[in-house]
């Protein structure tokens, strides 16, 4: 698209960053939620040309980092039968379980394949009928349209041998945790673009005025997140308290209608553990029970699961905004992205690895 | 995944029952699902996420938002950059 280039005007940038340096006059805490944005923010150094006074803190939206490890320590199980092919976004592969990885599952002899999308595994079971297709299905809002889709597809073509490891998470009851924590510090937010093209962002106006809390909803390119942060400084600079939109090219209040359908069709609401955080109520989605035959966790059994954690490993607190990843002192030492202890340090999304490429 | 990088549809078809598209991200062509996006064009832009479009964009809004930071930017340079 022509803009694009324009979105990363160095010069554009710097002058929403004056705008907003001229406006700020006390510290502000502002947590970007998406793990993407996070990654765009250190990449441009956009946190390093901003006024000192406010501060960014990370959030917890990297859906490869809050998949639970007993979840992960299934997917292993799982993806090692000789009758399955075990279908997984890239990014999963790396991801430390209690005591291995999908890799080494698939240097060892395991099917474990990665696809782009969801589609792409269904089709794999479409030609491979004598074998157990499994799709690793995880994410947030921003996945749930592809990863249901592949299930309805599944359905429709009859296929008997598709089935999903669902671990799906969803951004507004993680905000309900944060904000609802006594430590809690974040002021002000930024709101996962992409999520907000799904859902729309009809979700958050109660949230803003239930804890205070100004938002807007933000994009990934470097002028996108200095217009979030303008417009989020702004409101807490005049003491405003709304949900203004800092990326309507791309996101409107109602999102995307037929893919939330869709969403609902196949998935309900449920508790949801996160890796680090701990269970927060309702805060993710499973298959609904007419899906039950769709199910990998009902299809196979893979007996008792003992998940063992890095003791050294503080994702659970950088994925909240309480810590950053230079205070983990496993950083770049023990933990690396070829040798990571916590997913953080692998995902595309997580803040770990976004701090060890662009900043150590 | 593909954050935020717009795509360009340049064909449509129909597989497994779904209307497909094959979009062009600046030079890389990817298949991608349409169910979300029935109105799409030949031609339109989408958001792209795990081989799905999630939304098409709006042209209007882009140069909308672009002319508003662009004032934005221009105003500071005019009144001189922000004291460090
Ligand atoms: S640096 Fe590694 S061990 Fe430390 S918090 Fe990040 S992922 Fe965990």
């Amino acid at each position: 698209m022509k803009y694009l280039t324009e979105y990363r005007d160095a010069k554009l940038v710097r002058g929403v960053v004056d705008k907003i340096a001229r406006i700020a006059t006390r510290p502000w805490t502002i947590m970007e939620i998406c793990g993407g944005q996070t990654h765009s923010i250190v990449r441009y150094g956009l946190d390093q040309i901003l006024p000192p006074s406010i501060e960014l803190v990370h959030g917890p939206g990297c859906p490869v980092c809050v998949t639970p490890l007993e979840l992960i320590d299934k997917a292993l199980a799982i993806a090692a039968r000789p009758d399955v092919i075990f279908c997984s976004y890239g990014d999963m592969l790396r991801v430390p379980g209690s005591g291995r990885d999908l890799f080494s599952v698939k240097a060892s002899g395991g099917q474990v394949r990665v696809v782009y999308s969801p589609l792409d595994a269904v089709e794999i079971a479409k030609q491979n009928p004598d074998k157990q297709v499994v799709f690793f299905a995880i994410g947030f809002e921003t996945t749930a349209p592809a990863n249901v889709m592949s299930v309805i597809a599944a359905r429709s073509l009859g296929l008997k041998n598709y089935s999903v490891l669902v671990s799906h998470v969803r951004v507004p009851p993680a905000m309900h945790a944060i904000l609802g924590s006594p430590s809690n510090r974040v002021q002000g937010f930024l709101l996962a673009g992409h999520v907000c093209a799904v859902m729309g962002y009809h979700e958050y106006p109660s949230l803003a005025e239930k804890y205070r809390v100004p938002m807007s909803v933000t994009g990934f390119e470097p002028l996108d997140l200095a217009q979030g942060i303008l417009y989020t400084v702004r409101m807490l600079e005049q003491g405003r308290v709304a949900v203004e939109n800092a990326y309507a090219r791309t996101v409107t209040f109602d999102g995307n209608v037929p893919a939330q359908n869709a969403i609902h069709e196949v998935f309900e609401d449920c508790d949801r553990t996160w890796r680090g955080i701990g269970t927060i109520p309702m805060s993710g989605w499973r298959l609904r029970p007419e899906f039950a035959a769709f199910d990998a966790e009902k299809r196979f059994d893979v007996g008792d699961i003992q998940t063992k954690e890095s003791p050294l490993c503080i994702a659970g607190q950088i994925l909240i905004g309480m810590k950053k990843p230079h205070d983990c002192a496993a950083f770049g030492n023990e933990c690396t992205p070829e040798h990571p202890l916590g997913a953080t340090m692998v995902s595309s999304e997580g803040a770990c690895a976004a701090y060890y490429k662009y900043k150590k | 995944m593909c954050l935020g990088v717009p795509a360009k549809i340049v064909d449509l078809y129909e597989k497994n029952g779904l209307q497909m598209a094959r979009v062009d991200f600046g030079g890389v062509e990817r298949e991608t699902c349409l169910a979300y996006v029935p109105e799409a064009k030949v031609g339109d832009y989408c958001i792209v996420h795990v081989g799905f479009a999630l939304n098409l964009i709006s042209e209007e809004e882009a140069r909308e938002t672009m002319d508003l930071l662009k004032q934005i930017s221009d105003l500071e340079s005019e009144i001189g950059p922000a004291p460090a």
